[in-house]
């Protein structure tokens, strides 16, 4: 009866929000006055969160869909960039957005589209990460030496300009690596599958952690640094660009802050080519192959579908995704240490899939992006703020107890895998397909609620 | 009639203490509408399991249009053209009808995975013709319209038929129905044997029934095969096996035989 009455109140704010040219006026006030916003007070999270509203808005309004592009072109490649550079750490929100988003679409593939519960996702992401970490640092002329007596003259093994081959090995890597794990280990199912792929994903790790003998491949827990960025684009390309940014931030750009500039169009790149490989995938022979193992592998292989090689399929385009955002983070960090790539890495990207919905790429999309700004924005200012009233001779109202004598302890940044603990409790409990349900169990609801211009369906049919 | 489609040599299968299916033989000729009775437990969806690949037999030959399907896959055999049904109907829910229709197509189809990254002209082809057919296959089972419904969402008898439907995709030579009756009631039930029908003879697939609906079994089959505790021990027209001793005792128990032909 709630989701019912839930239903009809989003109906009818959508009536009310979609009529006439007003979904047009929302949409482009928002972003006009999230970026006013973000470009006078770059510090404040509100003003980020207005301006990061404008792609949720522009998918739930009805709009046409030139209107969506040029609002999302807009936001991308006009005003990120600038308010990007007036504060840096947003860059660095968005990066980490469009990392994790990649990661979090390749592992919907394996989980989502084919059903196949992978625990050791973030392995693949690390075999990424360290194929450019080895080559693009000084890590191959320094293989003889102990890690940490390396002597910083060494040289660098190859040019910079490699790295361009590397996301492209990287992929390839990746995948590769996909289809060396699936092919022993995709004969299990269920609960099984999970526990083997938990444990390649340690192997992982503690191969990182312990290839620094008898060659010095991986540095050990100490990780790779430095490693080579790509060069920047040529000059005319840069001058005008650089010109440009600068004139509108009010300050000259930097090459740091150019090189922010760079990995953040890098990574909305490559997303972009992700979630169109994605969804061609999904809407194809192969999409519907997986959907049907999902569903029932036995009726599956007797439909003629070959089960170990739509797995395989499935675990390597998961795996190359996370292979190709592994280089890129190797080379935006210059730095890798096994340390990314714990057990809790792979399941804070599982949450970001079952939190904005398993099968579904939109939802998959905006779950990287709440797990993301949450944890790096949202409870940091939280943070930061309560630290500002311990220094403060506020109390708080009512039982008058001094902000001063509040425990370190009770610090929100120290409670971040409480507070997506419960987020998830509660999503499971009132949103179980996630922040936006995959087409197909939206289709499932559609089914119940007859469209506006349709005649309504008969009382008995609608209770079904 | 043309020559034998399907022959099987000897097969058995055990699970543990249990002979399941003993030195079965058993030939279907082309074009053929044959049913496999049996008290429950006989040895028939086994028998079947067998024939697609999802158990492998212990010992004997299965030989299918000139292509041995011992130690073949299930993917691999379904790509030669046996398709089946299953006795609990197993669908894919959560997709629509024709999406279930569009899977049972999977063999058939030309696309690969370049093809669908780049929505190359061969994949636009493959996909509109493939929705074309799934339409067409449709309609001939009767569901037009019922398209874009999840599978999950129908009702029973519906259901029933987009299994056939599903398997009728794969292009099958030789079509087995695992009780693909029960459950229904008597028109869907007569419909369902109409159907069966004309499966063989506008389309000319071979079919081979499990079934347990005596009216079913006698209305339509030419052939009958008994199985009972997992061995053959009957075989001939509706009539024949009307009439076999071994046949009634087994359905009836020892001693009716007398009171059952009088």
């Amino acid at each position: 009866m709630t989701t019912s009455a839930g239903r009809n109140w989003r109906q009818t704010l959508g009536g009310w929000l979609n009529r006439g040219a007003l979904p047009y006026a929302l949409i482009f006030g928002v972003l006009i006055l999230g970026t006013y916003q973000v470009y006078e007070s770059p510090r404040s999270l509100m003003a980020f969160l207005i301006l990061m509203s404008t792609p949720v808005l522009v998918y739930y309004l009805r709009v046409k869909t030139w209107f969506k592009v040029a609002m999302l072109v807009a936001l991308a490649v006009g005003v990120i960039p600038v308010v990007g550079v007036r504060n840096i750490f947003y860059l660095e929100v968005v990066f980490q957005i469009c990392v994790f988003a990649a990661l979090a679409l390749g592992l919907n593939i394996v989980v989502g589209f084919a059903g196949l519960l992978d625990l050791g996702y973030v392995a693949f992401y690390a075999v990424g990460a360290y194929s450019w970490a080895i080559f693009g640092s000084k890590q191959l002329s320094i293989l003889h030496t102990v890690p940490g007596a390396a002597p910083a003259s060494a040289p660098f093994a190859l040019r910079p300009e490699w790295f361009w081959f590397f996301l492209f090995a990287g992929v390839a890597l990746a995948g590769l690596t996909g289809l060396l794990l699936g092919l022993p280990v995709l004969r299990l199912k269920g609960d099984y599958l999970a526990i083997v792929t938990l444990g390649f994903g340690e192997v992982i790790r503690v191969l990182a952690n312990n290839l620094d003998k008898p060659l010095n491949l991986t540095n050990g827990p100490q990780g790779i640094t430095p490693i080579q960025r790509p060069p920047l684009p040529p000059a005319f390309i840069m001058q005008p660009v650089e010109a440009w940014l600068g004139a509108l931030v009010g300050h000259p750009v930097t090459d740091a802050e150019m090189y922010n500039v760079f990995f953040y169009f890098m990574a909305l790149a490559v997303i972009l080519i992700v979630i169109l490989v994605a969804r061609r995938l999904d809407d194809s022979k192969l999409g519907r192959a997986w959907t049907a193992i999902r569903e029932d592998e036995t009726a599956a292989v007797a439909m003629g579908i070959p089960l170990v090689r739509a797995k395989l399929a499935a675990f390597a385009a998961g795996a190359s995704f996370a292979g190709c955002m592994g280089v890129l983070l190797a080379a935006n960090r210059t730095f890798v240490s096994p340390e990314s790539f714990s057990f809790l890495q792979s399941i804070g990207v599982l949450t970001m899939v079952i939190l904005g919905g398993v099968g579904s790429i939109p939802g998959v999309l905006v779950g990287a992006a709440v797990v993301v700004i949450l944890n790096i924005q949202v409870l940091q200012s939280l943070s930061s703020y309560l630290s500002q009233l311990r220094q403060s001779d506020a109390v708080i109202p009512l039982i008058n107890f001094p902000w001063k004598d509040l425990s370190t302890q009770l610090d929100p940044a120290k409670y971040q895998k409480f507070l997506f603990g419960i987020i998830l409790v509660v999503m499971m409990i009132f949103r179980p397909a996630g922040i936006i349900p995959a087409e197909r169990r939206k289709r499932e609801l559609a089914r119940e609620e007859p469209v506006e211009d349709e005649t309504p369906a008969p009382p008995d049919k609608a209770k079904a | 009639m043309a020559g034998i489609l399907l022959d099987v040599h000897n097969l058995t299968k055990r699970f543990g203490g249990l002979l399941a299916v003993s030195k079965v033989d058993f030939t279907l000729e082309q074009g053929a509408l044959a049913s496999i009775i049996g008290p429950n437990g006989a040895g028939k969806t086994t028998f079947f399991n067998m024939l697609t690949g999802l158990y492998t037999p212990d010992t004997g030959t299965i030989t299918f249009d000139a292509h041995s399907l011992v130690g073949k896959r299930s993917d691999q055999i379904t790509a030669l053209r046996l398709a089946r049904t299953f006795q609990n109907i197993r669908l894919f829910g959560n997709m629509s009808v024709i999406e279930n229709v569009l899977v049972g197509m999977h063999t058939r189809l030309r696309q690969n995975i370049p093809d669908a990254l780049f929505r190359t002209r061969r994949f636009h082809d493959d996909e509109a013709a493939a929705h074309k057919r799934a339409e067409e296959i449709l309609n001939y089972v009767g569901l037009q319209g019922a398209g874009n419904e999840l599978a999950k969402n129908l009702p029973y008898g519906a259901q029933r038929r987009v299994e056939i439907a599903r398997a009728l995709a794969v292009e099958p030579k030789l079509i087995l129905l695992d009780e693909p009756t029960a459950g229904m009631n008597p028109q869907e039930t007569q419909d369902a044997m109409a159907l069966f029908r004309r499966l063989r003879d506008d389309k000319g697939i071979t079919v081979l029934l499990i079934e347990h609906d005596m009216r079913v079994v006698m209305g339509i089959s030419e052939r009958i095969t008994v199985l009972d505790y997992g061995e053959k021990i009957a075989e001939g027209t509706p009539e024949q096996v009307r009439k076999n001793q071994h046949v009634i005792e087994a359905y009836l128990g020892r001693g009716t035989t007398q009171a059952a032909l009088a």
